[in-house]
């Protein structure tokens, strides 16, 4: 399971998170839900170790690891995947390289066998068809030249492949319509089962019709100020934040 | 499993990690006097049983670089090199057919092992008796044609290009064995005086390849020539000749790697190649030679004039080169295009990391018409690295309709490297379309973590980023050759981020 106790960080000297407290049980989907410049998009960088977000204070462990102690790659290894909010491109570097290097670099380190080219493509190929994903995705570059939801799709079919034990989904909504929406809901429900767990950051209500969440917390200058069951991700959208943080 | 295969993936496993091929290998050698003068040349020759045009031929040569100046245009540096310092001829002692590689030089051998020739090779390449008779099942062969300091050691797979009318050998046997050619063709695309670095090497050549394609061959192997300086302050002087006939075709890879050692070393190589009508020539290197230490002690000058003249119609010459290695490359593989229709290629990836210096790029001249050519050059710097791209593209009057499509990009890693563009254009046909694009860029901190993320460490990521930056170069490549540089890119960028 993820537990974080009293999370601090800062970007350039400016306090983002301001004491985070949160379980997420494995086998568990949580929501965290939250206003622009909530810290929602920090939280999500901070647990995946990118550089220029400094922790000042807490800590966050994962099936026992302290994450926070460990490089970015280590990190992917132990289990923990972040679907971007703007996947990044990567000019001339084809998507089944991508994804082949990664899932090796991630065996390895877990000192589990290789997988040839045949018995990636086999795999890749298996999972695309669950997801409804077409053979060419993997032969162009890396989300180069690929749409908002292409994008987005192409990160679920990376989660498909890398099976993550915990997966936070940073914004995976944003920008999507109703079809694209549906596919990244099926692709996160198709994971869900006892050995994982994911935290879906969002806006909006309406991925959490697809994904309904275990838990949902509302995360307002950089504290989780709510917690509830999925029935609060309908009040949030009924009375919008400023009345949950009144509340609060 | 064929040896080439094997060969790929000894050197793979060798190469995992860093240069490991800095070692020097102790054979006796067979010195002429340090230094460089007439009776050097004259001793070069005699050694090589030359004919007296030969002799001629460099005696001019050498003439022709006493009356010239190394040149300084090259955004390079280093200090002044003492041309009277150096050994310019140096063999190993001579063994004459082995009957296995228990009779080789143990030395030799260990060179071999420690550069991942499988044991097949190693017997061809000693030129143990009967090595090369065997046919290579499986993929298309490759034929090695080994320069072990300044003599050709053995020559493989001469029997079965033998059967196609294919000449490969060392240029040396070709003068005794192919005078007429040898002598129609050398120095008619390089001349001897065409720059000081050449001339050098008309001078002082001792060895090199030569490769003959007959009218309407396609070659049936690619041909492959393993260069190694191995000899102590012996500057390389390395000839090779390709000509390829009326319709033929042939696709000839260049591989080096040399040994570890503090002072710099020489290199000055000619490669001339001739394509007749209808003929293609496409010439790759994977160059990987000692670039200095990461404090620049060390490493190789690589002075190289290379240039390929299409001289008949719908001809073609395509360079490809990968150089990641040399303290310094001064480089400009270049295509004369004269013959109606024909096609010049430059693809090129140029890494410096440390304190490497590259300045490289290709001269492409349009005389025919309906000439095309085509630029794709991709220089990274990293460390102290310094890297310019320096093109000439010249549009005669008589080029009508000619087309040149230019590409330049160029990529940074950290903040102490640079990167310089330098492309010359001279137009004088109006029928002419000329294009040029350049981009220089870093790789960005999003695409690390993005990687990062995914479980890639910092040094594969830079190494897949890089690689996807130079695709379109690697792309052109043998397979054999695309793996090995792959991982050559990844290698000489450890350490360059971080």
């Amino acid at each position: 399971m993820l537990r974080i106790e009293g999370l601090t960080a800062e970007i350039d000297g400016k306090q983002i998170l301001k004491g985070i407290d949160l379980d997420v049980p494995t086998g568990e989907v949580h929501a965290i839900m939250g206003p622009n410049g909530s810290g929602k998009s920090t939280l999500s960088y901070v647990l995946s170790g990118r550089e220029g977000y400094e922790v000042t204070g807490g800590s966050a462990t994962f099936n026992g690891h302290d994450i926070l102690a460990m490089e970015p790659e280590e990190r992917a290894a132990a289990g923990l995947f972040l679907a971007f909010q703007y996947p990044v491109e990567l000019p001339g570097v084809g998507n089944a390289t991508f994804l082949r290097t990664a899932l090796n670099a991630q065996r390895k380190a877990r000192g589990e066998s290789e997988l040839d080219a045949m018995q990636f493509l086999k795999l890749a190929r298996e999972r695309m068809k669950a997801l409804s994903m077409s053979d060419d995705m993997l032969k162009r570059g890396v989300n180069v030249g690929f749409s908002g939801g292409e994008k987005k799709r192409n990160e679920i079919l990376q989660m498909a492949l890398l099976k993550p034990s915990l997966a936070i989904l940073d914004e995976t909504d944003s920008g999507l319509d109703i079809d694209a929406l549906k596919i990244v809901a099926d692709g996160v429900n198709a994971m869900r089962g006892p050995d994982f767990s994911a935290l879906v950051i969002t806006h909006y209500q309406r991925l959490l019709d697809y994904i309904v969440p275990d838990r949902v917390h509302v995360l307002m200058h950089g504290r989780i100020v709510k917690s509830g069951g999925p029935e609060l991700a309908q009040e949030l959208e009924a009375q919008g934040y400023a009345a949950v943080q009144a509340a609060a | 499993m064929p040896a080439v295969n094997e060969t790929i993936e000894t050197v793979q496993s060798v190469a995992e990690s860093g240069y490991k091929w800095g070692f020097e290998t102790d054979i006796e050698m067979e010195f002429a006097p340090k230094g460089l003068n007439e009776d050097i040349v004259r001793f070069i020759s005699a050694k090589k049983n030359e004919p007296e045009w030969l002799l001629e031929w460099r005696l001019r040569a050498f003439a022709a670089w006493k009356t010239m100046e190394e040149p300084r245009w090259a955004a390079v540096k280093y200090p002044p090199i003492d041309y009277q310092d150096s050994y310019y001829y140096a063999a190993p002692k001579e063994k004459v057919g082995p009957k296995s590689l228990d009779e080789v030089d143990p030395e030799l051998l260990k060179t071999y092992a420690k550069l991942g020739i499988p044991l097949r090779e190693q017997e061809i390449l000693a030129g143990v008796e009967g090595a090369g008779s065997v046919p290579a099942e499986g993929r298309m062969p490759v034929a090695v044609d080994a320069v072990f300091d300044s003599v050709s050691v053995a020559t493989s797979y001469k029997e079965r290009l033998g059967k196609e009318g294919i000449i490969f050998c060392s240029i040396s046997e070709a003068v005794q064995t192919h005078p007429e050619l040898v002598r129609k063709y050398l120095g008619t695309v390089v001349p001897q005086g065409d720059n000081f670095f050449a001339a050098l090497n008309s001078a002082v050549f001792t060895d090199g390849s030569f490769v003959y394609i007959p009218k309407g061959v396609r070659c049936p192997m690619e041909l492959s020539t393993y260069f190694r300086i191995n000899a102590k302050s012996t500057g390389q002087f390395e000839r090779t000749l390709i000509v390829a006939d009326e319709g033929s075709y042939v696709s000839y890879l260049e591989g080096c790697t040399a040994p570890m050692r503090d002072e710099n070393q020489l290199h000055a190589a000619v490669v001339e190649l001739v394509a007749m009508d209808d003929a293609t020539i496409k010439y790759s290197t994977v160059q990987n030679w000692y670039p200095g230490d990461a404090e620049g002690k060390g490493g190789i000058y690589n002075f190289v004039t290379k240039r390929g003249a299409c001289r008949g119609a719908r001809s073609k010459i395509s360079w490809t080169q990968v150089e990641t290695g040399s303290a310094i490359t001064w480089k400009y593989p270049s295509c004369i295009l004269q013959g109606e229709d024909s096609v010049g290629e430059f693809y090129s990836v140029a890494i410096t990391n440390n304190y490497q210096q590259a300045d490289t790029g290709t001269k492409m001249f349009h005389i025919g018409p309906r000439t095309r050519s085509t630029i794709v050059s991709k220089g990274i710097s990293a460390g102290h690295g310094q890297n310019t791209y320096r093109g000439l593209v010249r549009i005669g009057a008589k080029a009508t309709g000619a087309r040149n499509f230019t590409q330049c990009d160029s990529l940074l890693i950290g903040d102490l490297c640079g990167a310089h563009t330098v492309p010359y254009i001279e137009n004088r046909c109006v029928t002419a379309k000329v294009e040029h694009e350049a981009t220089t860029s870093r790789i960005a901190e999003d695409q690390l973590f993005y990687c990062r993320q995914r479980g890639l460490t910092q040094e594969e990521a830079v190494g897949l980023i890089v690689n996807g930056f130079c695709r379109e170069v690697l792309k052109e490549l043998p397979m054999e050759f695309a793996v090995e540089a792959q991982k050559l890119l990844q290698i000489s960028l450890e350490g360059s981020v971080g």
